[in-house]
C-alpha cells in the first residue's frame, strides 16, 4: 500500500476534521480526493506541517490532524521535542513513513534505513507514539481522535506515487476558507 | 519606573498577542524571561526559527495573534519560510529581533550577518524598524498595530545601544 492509498482510506475518518497537509504530493492527493474547507494545503515550506498543526491545536479547541512525511520530519527534527513538551490533546500527528522523499523522485530517507522515527519521537518525550502498518492507518487515527490525547502515529507504507495535478488554488483562498470554517466551528 | 522589557511586554499584551515563540539571544534574555510570568501569553520556545514561524502560522489560523522573538542570524535561516508561508498566505508576524553585530558587539562573527540583515529584509520587502535609542521603542505599539492591519511579517531590529550593551 502506498501513501495515496493510505490517504484514500483515511478520508472517511479525517474529512470532517481540520487537517494540515504536507507539501507536495500528499496535499495534491488530498486535494484531488477530498477537497474541503477544513483542509490546509501547504504549497511550500517543507517540514513545517507538524509545527503549523501544533500551533493550530494549541490556539483553539477543535481537533487537528497534521499529515506529515518521514522526509519532512527529518527536515524539521526540532519539532518532536517541541511537540513533546507542549501537549495539545486535540492534536494528532500522522507521519506517513514510506522511507522516501516521494515528491522529489523517491530518493531514500534515513527513516527507511537505520533511523526509527517511532523511537526518536519517544526519545524526544512524546507520550503516545504508535507505529502502525498502512492497512491500519484509518483505524489507528480514529482511535487517536477518540482518545482525546495527543498522539504521534508513524504509519509505515510502501514508496510510490500516483499522478496528480498540482493545486491551483490561491494560498490566501486556502487560508481564508480554512480560518472561516474553523471560526464557525468554534463559535 | 517600568523597564524597557516591561514596556515591550505591555505593548504585546495591549495588542492582544497571546502566542509567542522564542529562540534565545543574550540581548533578549530579559524579555524572554518576562514572557513566562505573563498570564495572557502562551510562550513556546522553538528549536529553530523556521519551526517557530510554522507554530506562529498555526496559532494565527487558530485565532491567536502570534509573535516571534529571535536573533538577526535567523533571517538567514528563515527566508524560505518567510516567503512561502508567512508572505505567500498573507499572515501577520511581528518579529522582535536582536540586531547582533552592531556598535558595541564583542563577537566578530556577529558582524558578518549584521552587514546582510537590512539588505535581506529590504530584498524580502519586509517592513523594518530599527530601535537604537530607548525612545525608539515608543513606536512599538504603532508597529504592532500596523503588522496586524496589513498581514505581513514586520521586523523590529533592536541593537546593543538600545539594550545598553550586554
Amino acid at each position: 500500500m502506498i501513501r495515496s492509498e493510505v490517504i484514500k482510506q483515511l478520508i472517511p475518518v479525517i474529512s470532517d476534521h481540520f487537517v494540515v497537509c504536507n507539501i507536495g504530493l500528499p496535499s495534491q492527493e488530498l486535494h484531488l480526493m477530498d477537497d474541503q474547507a477544513t483542509n490546509f494545503y501547504m504549497l511550500g515550506t517543507m517540514g513545517l506541517s507538524s509545527s503549523i498543526g501544533l500551533g493550530l491545536a494549541l490556539a483553539q479547541k477543535q481537533k487537528v490532524i497534521a499529515i506529515d512525511g518521514d522526509g519532512s520530519v527529518l527536515t524539521n527534527f526540532g519539532t518532536l521535542p517541541t511537540i513533546a513538551n507542549n501537549v495539545a490533546d486535540n492534536f494528532v500527528l500522522l507521519i506517513i513513513d514510506n522511507g522516501s522523499y516521494g515528491s522529489t523522485g523517491d530518493q531514500p530517507t534515513y527513516a527507511g534505513q537505520k533511523t526509527s522515527l517511532t523511537a526518536v519521537a519517544r526519545a524526544c518525550g512524546c507520550e503516545n507514539v504508535i507505529e502502525c502498518q498502512a492497512e491500519e492507518a484509518a483505524q489507528t487515527v480514529q482511535q487517536a481522535l477518540d482518545s482525546n490525547q495527543m498522539t504521534i502515529i508513524v504509519c509505515k507504507c510502501e514508496s510510490g506515487n500516483i499522478k496528480v495535478p498540482v493545486i491551483e488554488m490561491d494560498p490566501v483562498v486556502i487560508r481564508d476558507r480554512f480560518m472561516k470554517k474553523l471560526e464557525q466551528r468554534n463559535a | 519606573m517600568a523597564t524597557i522589557e516591561d514596556r515591550i511586554l505591555a505593548d504585546f499584551v495591549n495588542n492582544d498577542i497571546e502566542f509567542v515563540t522564542t529562540v534565545p539571544c543574550k540581548q533578549l534574555a530579559g524579555v524572554i524571561a518576562k514572557l513566562d510570568s505573563c498570564d495572557s501569553i502562551y510562550h513556546i520556545p522553538s528549536n529553530k526559527e523556521d519551526e517557530g514561524m510554522g507554530l506562529c502560522a498555526g496559532a494565527f489560523m487558530g485565532g491567536k495573534r502570534p509573535a516571534i522573538i529571535m536573533q538577526n542570524t535567523a533571517i538567514g535561516v528563515t527566508i524560505n519560510t518567510l516567503v512561502t508561508l508567512t508572505q505567500y498566505y498573507r499572515m501577520p508576524l511581528p518579529m522582535l529581533i536582536s540586531y547582533r553585530g552592531e556598535l558595541g558587539e564583542p563577537v566578530a562573527c556577529q558582524a558578518e550577518m549584521a552587514v546582510h540583515t537590512k539588505a535581506l529584509l529590504a530584498q524580502l520587502h519586509i517592513p523594518t524598524y530599527h530601535f537604537h535609542q530607548e525612545e525608539d521603542a515608543e513606536e512599538l505599539d504603532a508597529i504592532l498595530k500596523y503588522t496586524f492591519m496589513c498581514n505581513k511579517p514586520v521586523a523590529i531590529l533592536t541593537d546593543a545601544t538600545f539594550w545598553k550593551g550586554y
